[in-house]
């Protein structure tokens, strides 16, 4: 008896707007954070990602008030990211209404921060944003700063150390197939779901409702993200949740 | 008057529970004033993370006794995941926490015996009715049959008494108390103002009581 899983769509926050990022060099604005949260809502998305991918870069954290603006009228979870590192920071999150929290560069330069955000609002709070590169050996190697920075950290020994942290989740997103539509890194979500505990969401590559399913019934993730083909159009959340119902894969109709 | 207290006492995301009230008319109190909890119409206790902290928080601002003062006089409380939790005798979660006692039962963390699912638990899931009819006098009355909650926990209610068990819900093949009742104090694991429209009818039926 398998969970049901989570369709998720991923903001990904530039000042006012969302951007989109191809293989993070250029970022194209594809909309305001309100009207489009506020249209996943409507449609039946399970959760919205908010991550604010140039946080890191320019040393400053995310606008709260923003933040707070974007989800007042949606009832949904929402899981907030961006230059996160400080138990103050989590705080302000979550008070401006943030439900989970995702930390990416912070936790790989200070492994011991995991824990304490863990023991201080409890792992399901905590989300471990993990953005991967593919090395020529076959394996993947964790970058930092929104997918900018690399780190020489391997992928799968840093979630391994993370979950012992007490990590509540994984997202886990695939710098190579990001934005091109090619699919999912089924070997990179395999890597890590054959071992973690916990929940682990999938990002990059989606295409289709069929690409969605193969990230699940393959990959084994147990929630998925999108973001291109959620902002472009290209396909809605009720075409990928009416075929995941039609293969047998449960989820919140 | 749509009067509702919110207990903020620092262990919880306000913000969200607070505009799901004020989406239904609610004329919301954010307080951590014992003499303003015990004026309460209605309360609401939110909350997340761990037991411990609930607890202290509870105690640090002298808020045990003024809630437990409303559930006997049966002003209406809704507990919501943590908040929920902290309605029962005693948590278990890195030691043993003594909570309101509202709610006779303990609060533990789910079985290693979960089938093929993860922990905690992230993600929405089905409520299942205890019996037939038994949500039409409550807060439950306008969920729609098989409407799917927002769940993120690893702990769980484990109730003294079958009969203050309202909903269900099944994970891994393991059915555990979803929301519980016992007069006019009410909890839910899962979060009605994450749950869509559906979580949003709790809401609304609560203000409504």
């Amino acid at each position: 008896m398998s969970a049901n899983v989570r369709i998720i769509s991923r903001l990904d926050i530039k000042g006012p707007n969302v951007v989109k990022p191809v293989r993070t060099e250029a970022l194209r604005v594809v909309g305001n954070p309100k009207i489009l949260a506020e249209k996943y809502y409507a449609a039946g998305i399970d959760e919205i990602f908010y991550l604010d991918i140039v946080a890191s870069l320019y040393q400053r954290t995310i606008d709260f008030q923003m933040l707070k603006d974007v989800v007042r009228d949606i009832f949904v979870p929402v899981t907030v990211g961006g230059r996160i590192r400080s138990i103050e920071d989590i705080q302000n999150i979550l008070a401006s209404g943030g439900d989970k929290v995702a930390i990416n560069t912070y936790a790989i330069e200070n492994p011991h921060f995991l824990q304490l955000a863990v023991r201080e609002f409890g792992s399901q709070c905590i989300v471990l944003s993990i953005e991967a590169q593919k090395r020529e050996n076959g394996t993947w190697e964790a970058y930092t700063e929104g997918g900018r920075q690399h780190t020489s950290v391997d992928v799968v020994e840093w979630a391994k150390r993370a979950i012992d942290s007490g990590v509540g989740e994984i997202l886990l997103t695939s710098i190579d197939h990001e934005g091109t539509r090619k699919g999912f890194d089924l070997p990179l979500i395999t890597a890590i779901t054959s071992f973690a505990s916990v929940p682990v969401v999938a990002h990059g590559g989606a295409r289709d409702p069929q690409s969605v399913a193969e990230a699940i019934a393959v990959g084994k993730a147990d929630a998925v993200s999108a973001s291109s083909i959620f902002h472009y159009d290209e396909c809605s959340v009720s075409a990928i949740k009416q075929h995941l119902h039609t293969v047998g894969i449960p989820v919140r109709l | 008057m749509k009067n509702v207290t919110v207990v903020d006492y620092k262990v919880a995301n306000i913000y969200n529970i607070c505009k799901a009230l004020e989406k239904f008319g609610a004329n919301v109190t954010i307080t951590m004033d014992a003499d303003t909890v015990s004026k309460s119409e209605k309360l609401v206790l939110p909350g997340v993370g761990a037991y411990e902290a609930g607890v202290e928080g509870l105690l640090r601002y002298r808020l045990m006794d003024p809630i437990r003062d409303l559930a006997v006089r049966q002003v209406p409380i809704l507990g919501i995941c943590l908040g929920a939790q902290l309605l029962m005798s005693e948590g278990h979660e890195f030691g043993v926490f003594q909570g309101l006692g509202i709610i006779p039962g303990t609060v533990e963390h789910f079985p290693s015996t979960l089938k093929d699912v993860k922990i905690p638990h992230i993600g929405w899931n089905a409520l299942n009715t205890v019996s037939d009819n038994v949500w039409n006098d409550t807060i439950l009355r306008s969920v729609p049959k098989d409407a799917m909650m927002y769940f993120n926990h690893s702990y769980y209610f484990n109730p003294a008494s079958k009969d203050d068990v309202l909903a269900t819900t099944t994970y891994g093949g393991f059915e555990y108390a979803a929301v519980i009742k016992k007069g006019n104090t009410l909890g839910c694991q899962f979060h009605p103002e994450k749950s869509a429209d559906a979580g949003l009818s709790i809401v609304e039926q609560f203000i409504q009581l």
